[in-house]
């Protein structure tokens, strides 16, 4: 697990009594806004619509009992007693008065936690697969490189005023749960002909206004050489990236003009300098951060657990529940358990601080303390046992965190929208809410099987709105709230940016068109044919005669 | 009619506020002073620009409103999110301060 050592403790008390001054001094007049907005941002807090904005990092989004229960005094004691868990498998605190802001990170401080580098033209919080260390499918535990990654880059004096923001995702299993093509580098852990485990680097993916898939730039870089390649990459986008246009100031804009095979002759060219440097990576150095990630001590189990299989039997939403949130755990007789965020009409991503309690005690119960934050604002017990399921599940259900939903329609990302962003045009909660609403029937759900719905409320991308099965993008239409729908995006290892479907849909209508679409895909699928498929077999057409055809 | 009002963020806790008719800063809009014309509308603006409000305040701008019937309201779909908080129930309903308003009427 993500261990915090004698550098990171003394960086972040020190960052804390920096800004206990800085807002002092801003306070009494010291500093000006224009001042004083940089030093906020370096530390995660940000001026939303009604309030300030705190952005807490999670790394790779693993956290720990104690952290998570910190969590949730924090929500009680300086917000409206909850938080919202975001896309970068962070968590915000929506209502933070400026002066409380300092304790809030002494607070976060005592539990190894920090809000640094999760604003600002730096390199961000490292985003890996939420089932990291515990996925059945998976070639070794990425977490271990995230932590490298975070070590490397946390205040990295050459990176701290890049051109603009870096987004880093780094993945272990063939199965892409991190999205890892659409950051601005991402790695994806595969083996060579030699059967030696290293990264496949992919680099200039991104959302935001101009969605790029990135492209492969290494197929394979051995292990010991990802810190030098990274600071090459990081390097050539520092000194070539745009500043002068914040809109194509993003590494995809530069890998994009320069072309993949002139950008990664720049890249090779400087990693020629510094690959034998000190930033080589010992093998030794590896073998100790593993030793962060040392699998919990597992109990040696059958795979098939009776009790389990009983339950299944005997209680159909158990099963239900199991079908679509209990994933495979590389241990026998183990399971993943997700915990789903999008209850029936509730905001997506949004937990209430007794029910971070609750959560809390349920991983210290039966997942060794540990719990994770999922990209799609998800939470996740990574390690329980077969036979514990079921007592989770009942747990889970009396603090209305149960809803059978991961991976279905009503899963969706959303961005937090016009209701608190300053950067919004449309909302985007209540309109999750409403979809998720219409199809309340978890049958019919079901039925539909796997459906990305992805809500963005401006054209910068939060909702990962490109990349949803169906993405909606709330436009601003002469003071009014319109929506543009896209179809056949995806996240995963087949990649892709939607295709507009055509006008835009009115806040009142956009609900009505998501149905039409889900209808006409039930009407024109094969059997068993997932959305994705289906739309890859039929295109826009069918989806269009239907939408626009009274029109 | 289309009319201004001053708003800004409050620095202590960032909430919304308006320039009040009374002098200071209010958090009804009910209690803005409205600003008629661009001429009335700079020198207040001027004003908060000052360092001395920037003890109160944070990044004032003007905001049209409707002022018909002697009821001022805002025009657009953002002033009036900022007008009246979130549109939606957060935290899943629990242990929270706020009552969902609609942006209708």
């Amino acid at each position: 697990m993500y261990r915090y050592d004698e550098f990171d403790h003394t960086l972040v008390t020190e960052r804390v009594h920096q800004f206990r001054d800085q807002v002092e001094r801003r306070l009494s007049g010291e500093l000006t806004e224009d001042q004083f907005k940089p030093l906020r941002l370096m530390n995660g807090l940000y001026l939303q619509l009604h309030a300030y904005m705190l952005r807490v990092a999670v790394p790779y989004g693993t956290l720990s009992s104690t952290q998570m229960r910190k969590l949730a005094y924090i929500a009680r004691r300086y917000d409206k007693g909850y938080g919202h868990f975001t896309t970068r498998q962070n968590i915000q605190f929506n209502w933070p008065k400026l002066e409380e802001t300092p304790d809030i990170l002494a607070e976060l401080a005592e539990v190894e936690m920090h809000a640094i580098q999760t604003s600002g033209n730096c390199i961000r919080n490292t985003t890996s697969d939420q089932f990291a260390g515990a996925a059945a499918d998976e070639i070794e535990d990425p977490r271990v490189y995230c932590e490298i990654i975070r070590q490397w880059s946390t205040l990295h004096p050459e990176f701290t005023f890049l051109p603009r923001k870096f987004k880093i995702a780094v993945t272990g299993a063939d199965h892409d749960r991190a999205a890892v093509r659409v950051h601005d580098i991402g790695l994806q852990m595969c083996r060579n002909e030699a059967g030696e485990v290293g990264f496949e680097v992919i680099v200039g993916g991104g959302l935001g206004r101009t969605p790029v898939i990135g492209q492969t730039i290494r197929e394979f870089l051995p292990k010991q050489h990802l810190l030098s390649y990274l600071e090459a990459i990081l390097r050539v986008y520092n000194q070539l990236g745009r500043r002068d246009n914040l809109y194509k100031a993003r590494i995809k804009i530069l890998v994009r003009s320069e072309g993949i095979e002139n950008f990664k002759r720049l890249v090779e060219e400087e990693w020629s300098h510094i690959k034998d440097s000190a930033l080589q990576l010992p093998e030794d150095e590896i073998a100790r951060i593993e030793t962060y990630f040392a699998p919990p001590r597992y109990e040696c189990l059958d795979d098939t657990v009776r009790e389990f299989e009983v339950k299944r039997f005997e209680d159909r939403d158990f099963a239900s529940w199991v079908r679509t949130n209990v994933t495979a755990h590389k241990e026998p007789g183990y399971a993943v358990a997700t915990i789903s965020l999008k209850p029936t009409g509730k905001p997506p991503g949004d937990a209430s601080a007794w029910q971070m309690d609750a959560i809390a005690d349920l991983a210290e119960s039966y997942s060794f303390s540990e719990i994770r934050v999922t990209h799609e604002q998800n939470l996740v017990l990574p390690n329980v046992k077969k036979a514990d399921l079921y007592a989770l599940w009942q747990s889970l259900r009396d603090v209305e965190l149960a809803t059978p939903n991961a991976g279905l329609l009503s899963d969706m990302i959303a961005c937090p929208g016009l209701d608190y962003c300053n950067l919004a045009n449309a909302r985007s909660i209540p309109v999750a809410q409403r979809i998720s609403e219409r199809f309340s029937d978890l049958e019919r759900q079901h039925d539909i099987g796997s459906l990305k719905i992805k809500i963005s409320g401006c054209i910068n991308a939060c909702g990962h709105h490109h990349v949803g099965h169906i993405g909606l993008l709330g436009v601003d239409k002469k003071g009014e709230e319109f929506y543009q729908i896209t179809l056949g995006g995806s996240a995963d290892e087949n990649t892709a940016i939607g295709k507009i479907v055509g006008p835009a849909f009115s806040y009142d209508d956009v609900v009505d068109a998501v149905e039409k679409i889900v209808d006409t895909y039930l009407n024109i699928r094969s059997e068993d044919e997932e959305f994705s498929d289906t739309f890859r077999r039929v295109g826009l057409t069918p989806f269009k005669e239907t939408l626009y055809a009274a029109h | 009619m289309s009319v201004q009002i001053l708003t800004a963020n409050r620095l202590g806790d960032g909430a919304v506020v308006y320039r009040a008719k009374a002098g200071g800063w209010t958090e009804r809009l009910g209690e803005s002073l409205v600003l008629a014309t661009p001429e009335d509308a700079a020198p207040v603006l001027a004003a908060a620009e000052t360092p001395q409000a920037s003890l109160e305040i944070v990044g004032p701008y003007l905001m049209p409103v409707d002022n018909s019937g002697g009821q001022i309201r805002p025009v657009e779909t953002r002033e009036f999110i900022r007008a009246q908080g979130p549109s939606v129930q957060f935290g899943n309903g629990h242990e929270v301060e706020n009552t969902p308003l609609s942006l209708a009427g």
